[in-house]
């Protein structure tokens, strides 16, 4: 348990968001569209989301492929700008951050942790340059006598050894290499990460020696966590809360264990009976029908209606707002009529 | 009589720097219309078991030992053209990659009839007829003008059906699905796993269901093998299996597993990774990651051996003249 100086600290948010949306035009090449006659073509990938994360909490994203959360992983950590929207971070507006030097000292604050790990470290690097390669961006440390001894703390600290700085990512197998990446995050001492899918490329058992070491990283180091998966499992597993995407749009924000014993939207009551049951409690699933829609063209109204049971005319004409209910916020016609039983 | 009876089996992959054992004396048999999940972490050799059935190993890896036997009949030893129709007639295979799976370049009806003219010896029209019915029968919306769809026509969850139909519409025996679902969303997961087990029951057809998903397994298999570096740890009734782990390996592989009804504070955690095939360990391939690892386990291989339970687990533990060993060294 982390100490009662953090619990206080707790409570004020590191990082608010506010209708944050992102969209990618997808258009055919100029000459295609005119001469077929065809519009533009624009993803909503993100369509405005709002949340904050609480300093030294994690917060999580879930939802299946398209639902837009890795895309808001990455326009939080500045690699696309939003369309609409604000991101502020520990007080700072950081929406279209210039890249002068207080930009540098806020982004050093924050780092990212990719799903791949055979993707994200350069073949050609040795591990102790890609793990010093922040504090050399940064200019945290300038003395190659510090940054050697940093990276040998950092290696040490994410249970590797020193002398595998020498070596190359290839010597490294999947779970040893996210946690060269993890050691990489790490190194301009950021208070903020963003971790998208990354242990879903790792082994059950690799997957949980990197859950567990990044949850004792968040108590030592009072990190605070954007986590984005689509293992719910996972997600239960790391998360004080819970945001459940659909097509661009945040459908319910609970408290973790919250979500799990009472979710109210449809569709995380439906991705919870989804998920093969180890327990073997003999809980009979309900199939559910139907799959994503596209998001070039999703329905109108709320995006789930054409697959949840409690779809009403209101719901194929109006989006739903997120809206309060106790300490959880749901956006669904059904939950505000009462027509579903909490 | 089993359907499937594997015996000692052994596949090599002759490497520059010596010969690599992938799969090392595995043993097991699939009852008719059973399911039988084989789990286990990357590099378990669970996928090459899979693929020597079938004869399906990519040259120059070889089946170098053992038996595999088909209904009564051996089948390692059947000349390719034979085995080619056994393969789709008699076993039907579904793999993660439904695109791999499909040919890109023809109709999806046309892959399904051309399926059962060749093993059923259909008519064209009559075939046409069926692929429609199995379309529908794995519920593709509107099977009679998506027939002549393309593989890229359709979504993923979608040719994951259409794959499922393909390695059925032949009424095979045995299917053996390798990671059928590992690709799919899981709210899609779940309608492919609900389909693949309705569908079995109904033609009576056996299953051997290769995956690292634990859920998976516990929801649909009657008996799971646990493999590890090559052999198989531990096998039994799933239930067993799940809730009474009888090895170390399969009990911190549970451990490992993120629970979903409840929260635990750290997980499990089996120190160390799964060995390379280059340096499996003497012994129990196990024991340097085994927190109950005795001298004998660094010395001796264990085979299968029965336990105080249903399930047979290939670990000293279970051997009554070392049972003492064990327990003086945990005291």
């Amino acid at each position: 348990m982390p100490p009662d100086g953090a619990r206080i600290l707790a409570n004020e948010a590191l990082v608010e968001v506010e209708d944050l949306a992102r969209e990618f035009d997808i258009s055919r090449p100029w000459l295609f569209r005119v001469l077929n006659g065809e519009p533009r073509r624009i993803v909503h990938a993100v369509a405005g989301v709002s949340f904050t994360i609480p300093r030294g909490t994690t917060l999580s994203l879930v939802g299946e492929s398209g639902c837009g959360k890795t895309t808001v992983a990455r326009l939080l950590v500045g690699l696309y700008r939003p369309t609409r929207g604000r991101i502020r971070f520990d007080g700072t507006d950081i929406t279209a951050l210039a890249a002068n030097d207080s930009a540098r000292a806020i982004r050093r604050r924050m780092a990212m942790i990719f799903q791949d790990p055979y993707a994200s470290l350069n073949p050609r690097w040795r591990v102790r340059d890609i793990i010093a390669e922040p504090l050399r961006a940064f200019r945290v440390l300038e003395d190659e006598r510090a940054i050697a001894e940093r990276v040998a703390a950092l290696l040490g600290q994410v249970g590797l050894s020193p002398k595998d700085g020498e070596k190359f990512p290839h010597e490294f197998s999947g779970g040893q290499r996210q946690r060269i990446s993890i050691a990489r995050a790490l190194s301009a001492t950021p208070d903020f990460l963003v971790c998208d899918e990354p242990t879903s490329a790792l082994d059950v058992s690799v997957q949980a020696q990197i859950l567990n070491l990044m949850k004792d990283l968040q108590e030592e180091l009072s990190l605070t966590y954007l986590f984005i998966s689509h293992n719910l499992a996972v997600v239960r597993h790391m998360s004080n809360r819970i945001g459940v995407m659909y097509l661009g749009r945040i459908v319910e924000l609970a408290p973790t264990d919250t979500l799990f014993e009472a979710p109210r939207h449809p569709y995380t009551r439906m991705l919870l009976d989804a998920i093969p049951d180890l327990e073997m409690t003999g809980r009979r699933r309900s199939p559910v029908g139907g799959e994503v829609p596209s998001p070039i063209a999703p329905p109108p109204g709320c995006a789930f209606h054409p697959r949840c049971p409690f779809a009403k005319a209101r719901c194929r004409s109006e989006v739903p707002r997120l809206r309060a209910e106790g300490d959880v916020l749901v956006a669904c016609h059904a939950v505000e009529e009462g027509r579903l039983a909490a | 009589m089993p359907l499937l009876d594997v015996r000692n089996l052994r596949v090599e992959f002759p490497t520059r720097r010596g010969t690599l054992v992938a799969v090392d004396d595995v043993s097991f048999a699939i009852e008719p219309g059973e399911v039988l999940g084989v789990v286990g972490e990357s590099g378990a050799g669970k996928s090459i078991t899979g693929a020597a059935i079938i004869r399906l190993i990519e040259p120059p890896g070889r089946i170098a030992g053992g038996e595999i036997w088909l209904d009564g009949r051996r089948i390692d030893t059947l000349p390719p053209e034979r085995m080619r129709n056994i393969r789709g007639r008699e076993i039907g295979a579904i793999f993660q990659d439904p695109l791999t799976t499909l040919n890109p370049l023809y109709t999806i009806g046309r892959q399904l009839a051309e399926t059962m003219r060749v093993h059923l010896g259909l008519g064209a029209k009559e075939a046409r007829a069926r692929a429609i019915r199995w379309l529908e029968e794995v519920g593709i919306p509107g099977a009679a003008e998506r027939i002549d769809a393309y593989p890229h026509q359709f979504s993923g969850g979608m040719r994951q059906r259409v794959v499922i139909a393909l390695a059925l519409c032949a009424e095979p025996k045995l299917v053996i699905a390798d990671e059928p679902t590992t690709a799919l969303d899981v709210s899609i997961q779940a309608q492919v796993i609900a389909l693949l087990k309705r569908l079995c029951r109904d033609h009576g057809t056996a299953v051997m269901l290769i995956t690292h998903d634990m859920g998976v397994i516990a929801e649909t298999a009657d008996r799971v093998a646990v493999m590890y570096a090559g052999r198989i740890a531990e096998i039994g009734p799933v239930r067993e299996v799940v809730k009474r782990p009888r090895h170390p390996y399969t009990e911190g592989l549970m451990g490992s597993i993120p629970p979903l009804s409840r929260r635990v504070r750290r997980l499990a955690q089996i120190e160390g990774a799964m060995p390379r095939l280059t340096d499996i360990p003497s012994g129990c391939a196990f024991h340097p990651r085994c927190p109950r690892a005795f001298d004998r386990c660094r010395r001796d291989r264990p085979d299968l051996m029965a336990t105080d339970g249903p399930n047979r687990a290939a670990c000293w533990l279970h051997d009554p003249s070392s049972r003492d060993l064990a327990c003086g060294h945990a005291a």
